[in-house]
């Protein structure tokens, strides 16, 4: 299996822990994986005892040659897939995998531009993946995130992005509750937001967004407000309008 | 041992292969939506004799226009039964144009490209849509207007699309060069290199 798509791979549970009260990281072991990229996804193929199969992307949060695939995956309520994720897969279980998929929301060590990562809700987990490369790297370059999210306990690999080895600077943006005594009322990132907590223009970022469409389109938008080229922002979306 | 099919959605035989239907209208974008006002847009054909057809939003109005209903597939597995459209069909805006090339870039504002073979867009299989549902397109699906191709997967269907050019090979385009099949048939399941 040579070309990334060409087929399934057999990822087996191997450890798993909730991130949230609805969100849970899954890693599989995967036979034959060839490794990824920060910021690729794949395809997860799941099949009922009659034959029915359902196939879901996830993006994910590991990064790098091993045989091992980590995603970070959050239940939607209305899900077919999600919440067997979540809720019902048991270790030792298996499900088919495709990929890595995508070549262009990636994030490569030898990048030397400074990166700007913007995380909505479960939109941070590709970007959690550029953090590892960009810390197992030793990368030079610049990056930050901002990540927002609803409430602390939102919060996905909250203690890795704020471990003392972290190389990335986070900046977490609460938009409907807040720790104790933060700064800032919680509500949505406005363009000040933005401005004061991402790297300005001036350094010409790399920006990668990721989250709810409404998100990327507000960010995005205000992002190039802000002065930032339009050919500096990738962009991955999930939901619609 | 989990045993999964539980919540599984209902199965229908216009659905390809791999693919689930959805209510909604997902957006999938690799950059920001460009902001395009109908004054400054304009679209194109280019052949190989440098002959550059044109049109500009009153002109592509005022060309006979059709009303398609027709279902959508994106290769990120979601497909959507029975979608409305109004647009102009390409075999009304080729009409004039003459050409010995197989092949089409499609180039849209942001930069965005996609290839095609002329003939699968040709003969009332591609439109340039600028309605859905019944209003105008919105941006992040593409408006004012984009290149519908509902026979292949939804990244062929360029948004924002500006010109196709007429091409001698089959050269990849944005997500054909980033990992994505050259053709993109979803009944085929063409969906990765």
């Amino acid at each position: 299996m040579t070309r990334p798509g060409s087929g399934w791979y057999v990822g087996t549970l191997a450890r798993a822990h909730a991130l949230t009260p609805t969100a849970r990281s899954l890693v599989f072991t995967v036979e034959g994986w060839p490794g990824n990229e920060a910021g690729q996804h794949v395809d997860v193929r799941l099949t009922a005892p009659d034959g029915y199969q359902a196939v879901r992307s996830y993006s994910i949060a590991s990064v790098g040659a091993s045989g091992e695939v980590e995603l970070a995956v959050d239940l939607l309520p209305d899900g077919e897939v999600s919440p067997f994720l979540v809720e019902e897969l048991e270790i030792g279980d298996t499900v088919e995998m495709r990929g890595p998929l995508g070549g262009w929301f990636v994030w490569k060590p030898e990048e030397t531009r400074p990166v700007q990562l913007i995380g909505g809700g479960s939109g941070v987990v590709p970007l959690i993946a550029m953090s590892r490369a960009h810390t197992s790297s030793a990368s030079a370059a610049p990056m930050r995130l901002l990540y927002s999210l609803r409430s602390p306990a939102d919060a996905f690999f909250a203690d890795e992005l704020s471990a003392a080895t972290a190389t990335v600077e986070t900046t977490r943006h609460y938009t409907r509750t807040t720790p104790p005594d933060w700064a800032r009322r919680p509500g949505r990132l406005t363009a000040d937001d933005l401005a004061e907590a991402t790297l300005p223009p001036a350094d010409g970022p790399l920006i990668y967004i990721c989250g709810p469409n409404g998100f990327v389109e507000v960010v995005a938008r205000a992002m190039i407000a802000l002065g930032h080229a339009a050919d500096h922002v990738r962009t991955e979306r999930f939901g619609g309008i | 041992m989990a045993v999964f099919g539980g919540r599984r959605r209902e199965e229908n035989a216009a659905v390809p292969p791999g693919q689930h239907l959805t209510d909604g209208f997902p957006v999938l974008s690799a950059g920001p939506t460009p902001e395009i006002e109908t004054a400054d847009w304009d679209f194109l054909i280019r052949t190989e004799s440098g002959t550059t057809h044109r049109w500009d939003w009153d002109e592509l109005q005022a060309l006979p226009a059709e009303d398609i209903t027709v279902d959508i597939h994106c290769v990120t597995s979601w497909s959507k039964l029975g979608t409305s459209w109004r647009g102009v069909s390409l075999d009304t805006l080729f009409a004039d144009v003459e050409t010995s090339r197989e092949f089409v870039m499609a180039h849209s504002y942001g930069g965005y490209t996609t290839n095609l073979p002329l003939e699968e867009i040709l003969d009332g299989k591609a439109w340039i849509a600028y309605e859905y549902d019944g209003d105008a397109l919105d941006p992040e699906h593409g408006g004012p207007a984009r290149l519908l191709v509902p026979h292949l997967y939804l990244w062929k269907s360029a948004k924002w699309v500006r010109g196709l050019v007429l091409q001698d090979d089959d050269e990849p385009g944005f997500w054909e060069q980033n990992g994505y099949n050259m053709h993109g048939d979803p009944w085929r399941e063409e969906r990765y290199a």
